[in-house]
């Protein structure tokens, strides 16, 4: 009996507590961040998170949005699009209608897929999604889907970029590509085949390989393959530890080649090559941290302040943006309704630190600065600030105006009516 | 030509540290008739431990104590674990290893997290041993390949030359006549568990920081040291040596092969509808079937010769 009443008067004061305050009297904006946090890629699944509760907590500091704060719920998608569609009910559940991913376009496709039935089926239950990295180029094309915008630019964009700058390096002839045998590897190797072939027809494309994602843990065949093929540059859209071991078995090898690659910078893969690819390793993002400006520094500094002991840099620009974007269109609409906010995100323009990044309206895809750049001994000037503190970092050989990567695009998505 | 030569060896020192593994594990089936689900766990425990060790240490000592502790905790498993359920059956020394190596996996998340752990070659070892015309062969592998060599000759003749390896040899085909003779048969095959136990972590002292020392590698290591063991015959150590060379092969050769069915149709001079649906399956090369393979091999295997390559018993 006095037990029960203890009890009573806890739950009392707990509730107290929790319905104290404005803030959560109208509760908070739930963000489910749905990635592979643990398996192969379990590494960068956690660095995106971090960036997406950085983010999270700078809106919230500032008082969040319409008074609500920002709430991140991670959610393991183990990188597997099965299982992502069966967390993605579990969101639906849990009454979240904003969902981040960035990891995998497989994973992404098969998550706009069923965010698509869903809200045709559920639309007072609608839900949106706001994807940070996951670039083929189908998911603003083909199968394009209202509720769905990417923060990051898409393959096509990037190869674009990158294409242009190979184009002018005299140096290539041999070119080998190198990929992960999924829809983005797949649309990696198409885009540089297609591109290549338009702008350098006289560069030989001398080797195309798909390999098993995830799963190879030695790459030394390969890059003997590589090697015995006599390319002189390999283009590569591996990420996370596919891009680190290519890295290592080539430097291992004493492959000489350049490598030109979508995700080097990321985790792992500067502390294996080191001094060995300086020069050599160049990457096509829509940032690095030595892009220069007040505004990157004090990104950085602060993102390395937050989390000093994660061997990560700031790096995913594009869920920050994602985030402003978001609260931006909330604040414009005043509510934070997946419906009414979707449409106020199309054509949003924000400032940021790499210059205007707009949401188009036609595909709901940003358009924004992207940048080829090379692994070079950090200066602190123009390479101010190393990665994964390796004493290495990445210089800026091109930046191409945001205006020059938007690409035509074949989507046609259904307008919710109303 | 430089081509073969350096994927011969790739496949060479991969084809020998998947022998490391896979010897434990055929030993203590073929003595106990255990097949230990957790035996790449104990790999992946290697390579751990020895990350750990060579932080305060360095990389020498955590190649002798990785093991040894790995051993230890094979020998708990054995005289806590095993024998315990042992009075149960087959089935529920499956289940106890079954389980085993997800708890394994779990309390490394819970120690060293999901990402992988930075454990690096020791720098001792970090440059190229020779030039095979102009590809560079990392030392590392070359040392990784006289570890395994000599783990096998110092396995031969301790099976073969010394006393202990004689009651082994006896306890593996006559227990009970073993233990009639006043040999303690269960400490045998502790013994064997905790030795087949520090062979996988042996395995993953050198392989972790070859490749990668992370949760996951346990389960993508685990499936193809059964793929050995079940090729070359249950039990059989010659077996598994010659399978452990033949899926590295297989596994390192067949990356460089662009060959599909479709070239094959087109040099036996078939034509293929190109807008048939199974245009997709015809173009698959082997290089892109190359995981794929020792999957295929153990199950012709197994269709074709059911005890594998040198195994004894059937089934």
């Amino acid at each position: 009996m006095v037990k029960s009443r203890l009890r009573a008067a806890l739950i009392g004061t707990v509730a107290a507590l929790a319905f104290a305050g404005p803030a959560a009297a109208q509760g908070v904006v739930k963000i489910a961040y749905l990635e592979g946090l643990s398996g192969p890629f379990g590494n960068v699944g956690e660095v995106g998170l971090r960036h997406l509760q950085f983010a999270a907590e700078r809106i919230n500091e500032k008082g969040g949005v319409l008074g609500q704060k920002i709430e991140v719920v991670p959610f393991d998608t183990k990188t597997s699009p099965q299982e992502a569609q069966l967390v993605f009910k579990q969101l639906v559940d849990q009454g979240i209608r904003y969902m981040m991913q960035g990891n995998g376009s497989a994973v992404a496709l098969a998550l706009s897929e069923a965010m698509g039935k869903h809200n045709a089926r559920n639309p007072e239950q609608t839900v949106l999604y706001m994807n940070y990295g996951a670039v083929d180029p189908a998911l603003t094309n083909d199968k394009c889907n209202f509720y769905h915008f990417r923060f990051d630019a898409d393959v096509d964009m990037k190869m674009q970029a990158l294409t242009n700058y190979m184009a002018a390096q005299k140096s290539i002839n041999k070119v080998y590509l190198i990929n992960q045998d999924y829809s983005f590897g797949q649309s990696v190797a198409k885009a540089a085949r297609a591109m290549l072939n338009q702008k350098r027809p006289d560069v030989q494309i001398v080797g195309d390989d798909l390999h098993p994602l995830g799963k190879v843990k030695d790459f030394a065949p390969y890059v003997a393959k590589i090697k015995a093929s006599g390319a002189d540059a390999v283009v590569t859209g591996n990420w996370g530890n596919d891009v680190a071991l290519l890295i290592k078995a080539a430097k291992d090898a004493g492959l000489t080649a350049d490598f030109y690659t979508y995700y080097a910078g990321g985790l792992g893969t500067p502390p294996v090559i080191g001094e060995a690819g300086v020069g050599h390793l160049k990457q096509v993002t829509v940032f690095h941290s030595n892009i220069g400006g007040s505004g990157t520094v004090a990104n950085v500094e602060a993102y390395r302040k937050r989390f000093p002991d994660s061997k990560d840099d700031f790096y995913w620009t594009s869920i920050i943006n994602a985030m402003t974007m978001l609260t931006m269109a909330m604040e414009k609409v005043k509510s934070t309704d997946p419906v009414k906010v979707a449409p106020a995100l199309e054509g949003i323009k924000i400032d940021t630190i790499t210059g205007e990044v707009t949401m188009r309206a036609d595909n709901h895809q940003a358009v924004q600065p992207i940048f080829v750049s090379t692994f070079s001994k950090a200066n602190g000037k123009d390479v101010k600030f190393d990665v994964e503190r390796t004493g290495f970092g990445f210089r800026t050989d091109a930046r191409i105006e945001a205006k020059d990567t938007a690409l035509p695009t074949t989507c046609k998505f259904q307008r919710p009516k109303g | 030509m430089e081509f073969f030569l350096v994927t011969l060896l790739n496949s060479l020192s991969y084809g020998l540290l998947l022998f490391m593994l896979s010897s434990g594990l055929t030993l203590i089936f073929s003595m106990m008739g255990v097949l230990n689900f957790a035996h790449a766990s104990f790999y992946m425990l290697g390579a751990y431990f020895a990350y750990q060790t060579s932080t305060y240490v360095g990389f020498w000592p955590a190649l002798v104590i990785a093991p040894l502790v790995v051993a230890g905790l094979g020998a708990l498993t054995e005289r806590y674990g095993l024998r315990t359920v042992h009075k149960y059956g087959h089935v529920a020394e499956l289940l106890f290893t079954f389980g085993l190596a997800y708890i394994i996996e779990e309390v490394v998340h819970l120690i060293w997290g999901r990402a992988p752990v930075p454990y690096r070659i020791p720098e001792i070892l970090d440059f190229s041993a020779f030039s095979i015309f102009s590809t560079q062969y990392p030392a590392y592998r070359v040392f990784m390949m006289l570890i395994s060599v000599a783990m096998l000759v110092a396995l031969y003749l301790v099976l073969t030359r010394t006393r202990i390896g004689m009651i082994i040899q006896a306890s593996l085909s006559h227990p009970d006549m073993v233990q009639a003779l006043g040999h303690n048969v269960p400490t045998v095959f502790m013994l064997v568990f905790a030795g087949g136990a520090a062979l996988a972590g042996l395995a993953g002292v050198i392989g972790g920081n070859a490749f990668v020392t992370e949760p996951g590698m346990a389960v993508s290591v685990g499936t193809i040291v059964f793929v050995v063991v079940v090729f070359g015959g249950m039990g059989s150590l010659a077996g598994a040596f010659i399978a452990s060379l033949i899926i590295g092969a297989v596994q390192t050769f067949s990356v460089a092969f662009d060959y599909s069915l479709l070239s094959l149709f087109g040099t036996i001079g078939i034509k293929v509808n190109t807008e048939s649906g199974w245009m997709e399956l015809w173009k698959v090369t082997i290089a892109q079937a190359a995981p794929v393979l020792p999957y295929l091999l153990m199950v012709a295997m197994l269709i074709v010769r059911p005890k594998g390559l040198m195994g004894t018993r059937e089934g």
